[in-house]
């Protein structure tokens, strides 16, 4: 069952249902009323999915199905910070490797998950296709690069001086 | 910068004689932000927001700051026209070049540069046997991947019978290291519109999407906008130009899954569903979206084809080689000194495209460049000469692809880049079918075991097996390519791999298992700084007794002590450490 929390921190039903009425409560909208509810709440909350599939009239397996293929719809809540280092080839072979590490080690979180305080997420991605800037990281929606690994200590200890 | 420049024109009242334009990227990415202005055509390079001002007097009164021009690090001479910089200068621009003269928000700049032309004669004058001959003449081919023939494809899907047919763009660019797509459609979306719209027509289509890739946002909210024009003027929508010829248009946003480029995964997820692949037969032009023939094209063969309209056929295979007509754009990136976008004819030889690029930075020498992305491989230097179009890539063991060009140097390891396009598309694989699934993961065990120093010499048969294995039998293009990058490398670099494996050792001193550092006894101060910046507690020294010694045992080769040093005492050494190695 889902907690009381789960339900009551996630979602407006009214503002969702006016998200569905935009795109039209058909099985193709499903990907596109996904992006406008994370993008509005910035995750797709349990809440948020069973109400999906009651519109929708699909099985509530249906949207989690979906959910879970694709990589930048989110299951979780946001961190407070998010990083993202770009893994394109042209940044690998500039040093995003190093910078990952950095991250990581600076974190202590691993790619793709989130600090153990819950205040940083750190993401990988695939080519953010601005590679004459690479290695390129993106730090809460704002594009960097070139950064040096020495750039990401700096960038970590800027953020963890910065009240939420 | 954009601001400043408004400020600027706005504080001198010149309005009236400067008109400022936000337009889309002029593809030299080495030296942006940069400003063309127009008609002189001088080319202001790597600008700062100070030296706005000075730039727009110098517009005003007739002359050229020339601190601000383009000044090419190898020769140190500077040039005032855009078009006499190096970099220039051996392009064809054709997809690219009306990107400067627009604004990508406005569709009368497109109009007033002859924009939606090759729309116009299509529905007025040529009919769709027209416009499907003048594609077929032209022998433009896709520009995505394959190289399949533009129009051969469009009259499949103009054959096929059925009350509604759909044209789909694939903006889906997922190979990294390519960004052509992301320009284009940032830079001149109309363009993409009209070929798409002219496709339509040919094809018997009444509706068009466009299939974005979500890391774009921009390109989604310049499509959107273009979009919003084109119905506003009638280009799109109901009865346009008054032909009777009806055609609308939907922007779909990507949702981050690499296999998505794939048409059959594309469509699939423009439906709302999971973006896995199908098999093939029955093709797109037969079955596709909602079961009905569908067309898809990506972004540069979309918009290849107003020009074609508008000027024939024969223009547009002027230039080329005699199988791959026309241009072709690359995005150079990597380890290259002028990173950017150019266009070149079809054929030229790999090394000129590359020298386009202003060479190796730090005056190293170029080891190979990777094309096509995941599915490509990689081309050593001693085939560069290799002209670039479809066949010869193929016959070197890569491909076209989109148009990635990744430059790679002495520094990179060709194990590790293999490593690398395994893992990228382990994680991308959607797992429908078994080899790709569970093959792609098995090769990259064996590559982790040889960049670890665990690998053996039959490892490369057995990588050559299973690769083999997982191209004959994967259900899609991704799969079928995915060893790509392995068998490539393997071909053409087979002694870094033994490198590796015999003498455990990385020769371009990349794979942290396979190299060591050290620290030399002449050059080192003792000055702490190493110590300092370890993580691990590697560095054992005393502050200003020289030298330090690196706790090989504990470093784990992250590179900190290499950027603290300000003597350059620390080197890394290709070979692994030795087994059991102890403070002693």
């Amino acid at each position: 069952m889902l907690s009381e929390r789960d339900w009551a921190n996630s979602v407006e039903p009214a503002e969702l249902n006016q998200i569905v009425e935009a795109r039209g409560a058909n099985r193709s909208s499903l990907i596109g009323i996904l992006q406008d509810v994370q993008r509005k709440w910035g995750w797709i909350s349990p809440a948020a999915m069973a109400q999906i599939a009651n519109r929708l009239q699909l099985s509530l397996v249906e949207p989690y199905s979906v959910a879970t293929f694709y990589s930048s719809l989110r299951l979780d809540p946001p961190a407070e910070h998010e990083i993202s280092v770009c893994m394109g080839t042209a940044c690998h072979v500039r040093g995003a490797p190093q910078l990952l590490d950095e991250f990581q080690r600076q974190l202590g979180a691993e790619a793709d998950e989130t600090s153990s305080d819950g205040r940083f997420s750190l993401r990988t991605v695939r080519c953010l296709g601005c590679c004459a800037l690479g290695p390129v990281v993106v730090v809460d929606g704002r594009y960097r690069g070139p950064v040096s690994p020495d750039e990401v200590v700096d960038t970590v200890s800027e953020l963890e001086g910065k009240e939420g | 910068m954009a601001r400043a420049f408004q400020d600027a024109v706005t504080r001198l009242g010149i309005e009236r004689r400067v008109s400022l334009r936000i337009s889309g990227c002029h593809g030299f990415c080495q030296a942006e932000p940069n400003v063309l202005v127009l008609p002189e055509g001088t080319f202001y390079a790597n600008l700062r927001p100070e030296d706005v001002s000075e730039v727009v007097e110098a517009v005003v009164s007739g002359d050229v700051v020339q601190r601000l021009l383009f000044r090419d690090p190898r020769t140190d001479r500077s040039y005032r026209q855009w078009n006499e910089i190096p970099f220039f200068q051996s392009q064809v621009l054709r997809v690219l070049s009306l990107s400067p003269w627009v604004d990508p928000m406005s569709i009368d700049d497109y109009i007033a540069v002859g924009g939606y032309a090759g729309l116009a004669k299509a529905v007025s004058e040529m009919g769709p046997e027209g416009v499907l001959a003048e594609v077929q003449g032209s022998g433009l081919r896709g520009r995505g991947g394959a190289g399949f023939p533009t129009g051969k494809k469009w009259s499949f899907c103009s054959d096929a019978v059925a009350d509604e047919k759909y044209v789909v763009c694939n903006a889906d660019e997922g190979d990294p290291g390519a960004y052509m797509d992301r320009s284009v459609l940032e830079g001149n979306p109309h363009l993409v519109l009209e070929g798409m719209a002219i496709g339509g027509y040919a094809i018997g289509a009444g509706q068009g999407f466009v299939y974005v890739r979500d890391e774009y946002p921009l390109a989604v909210r310049h499509l959107e906008g273009a979009v919003r024009q084109a119905y506003e003027r009638g280009l799109l929508g109901e009865n346009i130009l008054g032909t009777g010829f009806t055609f609308h248009m939907q922007v779909v946003r990507g949702a981050g899954a690499f296999v998505c480029g794939e048409e059959t995964a594309l469509m699939a997820s423009i439906e709302g569903r999971r973006g896995m692949p199908r098999q093939r037969p029955p093709f797109p032009a037969q079955s596709g979206l909602w079961g009905r023939p569908t067309n898809i094209n990506n972004v540069e063969t979309w918009a290849n084809v107003p020009a074609i309209v508008a000027r024939g056929a024969d223009w547009f295979a002027e230039v080329g080689t005699e199988s791959s007509r026309g241009t072709k754009i690359f995005s150079l990136v990597g380890k290259v000194n002028n990173t950017g976008l150019v266009e070149v004819p079809m054929g030229m030889p790999l090394s000129e495209v590359v020298e386009i690029g202003g060479g190796v930075p730090e005056g190293k020498s170029c080891k190979a460049v990777q094309t096509g992305g995941p599915s490509g491989g990689c081309i050593p230097a001693s085939l560069l000469d290799l002209p670039v179009d479809y066949e010869r890539l193929a016959e070197a063991g890569s491909i076209m692809g989109s148009g990635g060009l990744v430059v790679m140097d002495e520094d990179t390891c060709m194990v590790d880049v293999a490593r690398y396009f395994l893992e990228f598309l382990r994680d991308e694989s959607c797992g429908k079918c078994l080899p790709c699934r569970v093959g792609i993961p098995r090769m990259l065990e064996i590559l982790e075991r040889i960049v670890s120093g665990q690998g053996q010499e039959d490892d490369l048969d057995r990588l050559e097996t299973l690769g083999g294995t997982v191209q004959a039998n994967s259900l899609c293009g991704l799969g079928q390519t995915a060893p790509n990058p392995v068998l490539s490398t393997l071909r053409h670099f087979r002694e870094e791999y033994l490198a590796h494996i015999r003498d455990q050792a990385c020769p371009a001193r990349v794979c942290p298992s396979l190299i060591r550092y050290e620290v030399d006894p002449e050059l080192c101060r003792g000055c702490d700084a190493c110590r300092r910046a370890c993580p691990q507690d590697a560095i054992l020294g005393t502050l200003g007794e020289a030298p330090y010694r690196i706790r090989e045992h504990l470093c784990v080769r992250c590179g900190a002590c290499l950027r603290a040093c300000r003597f350059e005492a620390i080197s890394v050494l290709s070979g692994r450490v030795a087994e059991g190695a102890t403070d002693e």
